[in-house]
């Protein structure tokens, strides 16, 4: 009852707290997992709810919300067992028999076959661990190693990161303009509670124009990207070979002089 | 009929293994606690739907302890011996990409074909969830397809599960903590509060200003709370549908589409979304866990600038 007198006459801004213990756990770098559990508690009793209604509150969200580790957990069986009998290493393999071309072709070619799957509502198709990790990751590396040899460890790792990145970005900004994605049905209820009616096919369409935005965004700053690691790789190059250099008139001069006496 | 159901089953079969592979794993540190960890998410997921709410809450509560407190550790994996591995490289050759391939191959099919077979009032699979209703079946098929390829029994796949599920750690229940956040938030009125302060302290009548404080407060929100589904209903609620559709008269499906979009934005920028950005960083080995996020920053803002512009152009 004091819950509803609050809200409705004069509005209560102590749940704003669950906001502010959010950002105050983030930026201490506690657990996460901590800060949203204590984030959650701290704001129900803030708006006056009883514990008991806290707890069934958060049970019945986690309920709602199982679908989210579904697409995660359940291909790691198969691709595990993939993944010890040589996945990665036929993945590289499989890139370094061919003439292929540049991570940048290969990413954005991997970003439009992503982003075009996910607005079709097939956003199984990709993700972390069953495409990034196994295949889509090891072949850029395989494609940056075959271009030049050596890789240095800190292009590596960059490499793989924005494997992982154009995975994202083909999925965010290709699954809602999907009508039957959840954020379509989400934005929809939402409108409707809140007395707007809409149609959820204008929200799917009217999605298109960013979704070309983030094609071309990132299209081109993959481009970047190549250029970027060929400069690097260029410098890399040049020392190592200079070093190399270093290392043979020493051994021809060590040679001589062993040879002399 | 197939429907989620089904699939929570299978989940929880599987996490339900878990829990007792961990339970007799010896060389396991805190193997009591990994054991009731995945014991408590098993039971959410095969009899969530009949125990009362509040007592799944107090089951959140333990996990979110557990795993916040750093009591989940990786156990001891042996590893194929390299000269299995060679022997398996040789005979397998590109075979081995099949099972993986075979996963979104049979979703599709799913999709296209069996979510067809459907009659009045019947189908063979959810239509509600048809893509991932398939996706569980396309594991399902996968599984035995994978197990006579590599000659290893189904327990060995259960075992690489448990070794990626393991060092995903904590991150495996981030997610789904923060959407279940998101709805305790609307229930306390963080919505209406955001409201009454966007209207006391931006009282913009400049339509760039409203568009701009629209778009970034999605950005900005869903980075602090790592979730766009979580930050879309506190922001719409308290600048979208005042200040854009009330007072500037915005259409809102436009409003919604792109600042959906702009959440998007803020969830390649920040580690709360540790789904995307902190999980891939562990799945990939990188020393630097934020190593991701870097990559996505300059997309990110360039997109949400871009977002600004076509929501100021579009919905009016």
């Amino acid at each position: 009852m004091l819950t509803e007198v609050t809200q409705t006459a004069i509005v209560n801004y102590w749940p704003l707290c669950g906001v502010a213990l959010v950002i105050l756990g983030f930026v201490l770098r506690l657990n996460p997992v901590l800060v949203v559990l204590v984030a959650g508690i701290g704001t129900g009793l803030a708006a006056l709810m009883p514990l008991s209604q806290i707890l069934s509150e958060l049970g019945e969200g986690f309920l709602k919300t199982r679908t989210l580790p579904l697409i995660l957990l359940l291909p790691l069986a198969i691709i595990g067992l993939a993944e010890r009998h040589g996945l990665k290493q036929q993945a590289q393999a499989f890139i370094a028999r061919r003439k292929t071309t540049s991570v940048a072709r290969f990413l954005t070619l991997y970003l439009a076959v992503r982003e075009g799957t996910a607005a079709l509502g097939l956003t199984s198709l990709g993700g972390h661990p069953q495409m990034v990790r196994p295949l889509v990751a090891p072949m850029s590396e395989a494609i940056a190693e075959q271009r030049w040899r050596d890789i240095p460890a800190v292009l590596q790792q960059k490499v793989r990161a924005m494997a992982a990145a154009t995975d994202n970005i083909g999925l965010f900004f290709g699954e809602d303009i999907f009508v039957a994605f959840g954020a379509i049905v989400l934005m929809h209820t939402f409108l409707r509670e809140s007395g707007i009616e809409t149609d959820p096919l204008h929200i799917a369409l009217w999605g298109i124009p960013t979704a070309l935005c983030a094609f071309a965004i990132h299209a081109l700053r993959l481009h970047q990207f190549d250029r970027q690691l060929r400069q690097l790789q260029h410098a890399a190059v040049t020392t190592a070979s200079q070093s190399d250099t270093q290392a043979q008139t020493d051994t021809l001069s060590s040679s001589s002089t062993g040879v002399k006496p | 009929m197939i429907s989620l159901n089904f699939l929570y089953l299978l989940l929880g079969l599987l996490l339900l293994w878990i829990a007792l592979l961990s339970l007799f794993d010896r060389t396991l540190p805190n193997r009591f606690a990994a054991a009731a960890f995945w014991g408590c998410y098993a039971l959410v997921f095969l009899i969530g739907d009949y125990l009362p709410h509040s007592l799944v809450g107090l089951m959140v509560v333990l996990m979110a302890l557990l795993a916040g407190s750093g009591a989940l550790k990786a156990s001891v994996h042996t590893a194929l011996s390299p000269k299995r591995l060679h022997h398996s490289l040789q005979r397998l050759g590109s075979w081995v990409f099949l099972p993986p391939l075979l996963i979104p191959l049979l979703t599709v099919f799913g999709v296209l074909v069996l979510g067809e077979i459907k009659g009045d009032g019947w189908a063979l699979l959810d239509p509600k969830n048809l893509t991932l209703v398939s996706l569980g079946l396309a594991c399902l098929i996968s599984l035995p397809v994978v197990c006579v390829l590599t000659r290893e029994k189904p327990q060995q796949a259960g075992i690489e599960a448990k070794r990626l599920i393991e060092a995903m750690g904590w991150a495996v229940l981030l997610p789904q903590l923060l959407a279940t956040l998101g709805l305790l938030f609307n229930e306390a009125g963080v919505g209406t509060a955001v409201a009454a302060l966007s209207e006391t302290y931006l009282a913009v009548n400049e339509r760039w200003v409203a568009v701009a404080a629209y778009c970034i407060g999605m950005a900005l929100f869903t980075v602090i709370m790592g979730n766009a589904f979580a930050a879309f209903p506190v922001i719409t609620a308290g600048i979208g549908i005042p200040l854009l559709v009330m007072q500037q008269g915005a259409n809102p499906a436009v409003m919604a589409a792109i600042g959906m979009f702009s959440g998007y934005c803020g969830t390649l920028m920040t580690p709360m979304a540790a789904n995307f950005n902190i999980v891939p960083a562990a799945l990939l080995e990188l020393k630097d866990p934020h190593l991701v996020i870097k990559m996505q920053l300059p997309t990110a803002l360039l997109l949400l600038a871009a977002n600004i512009v076509l929501l100021y152009l579009l919905a009016f």
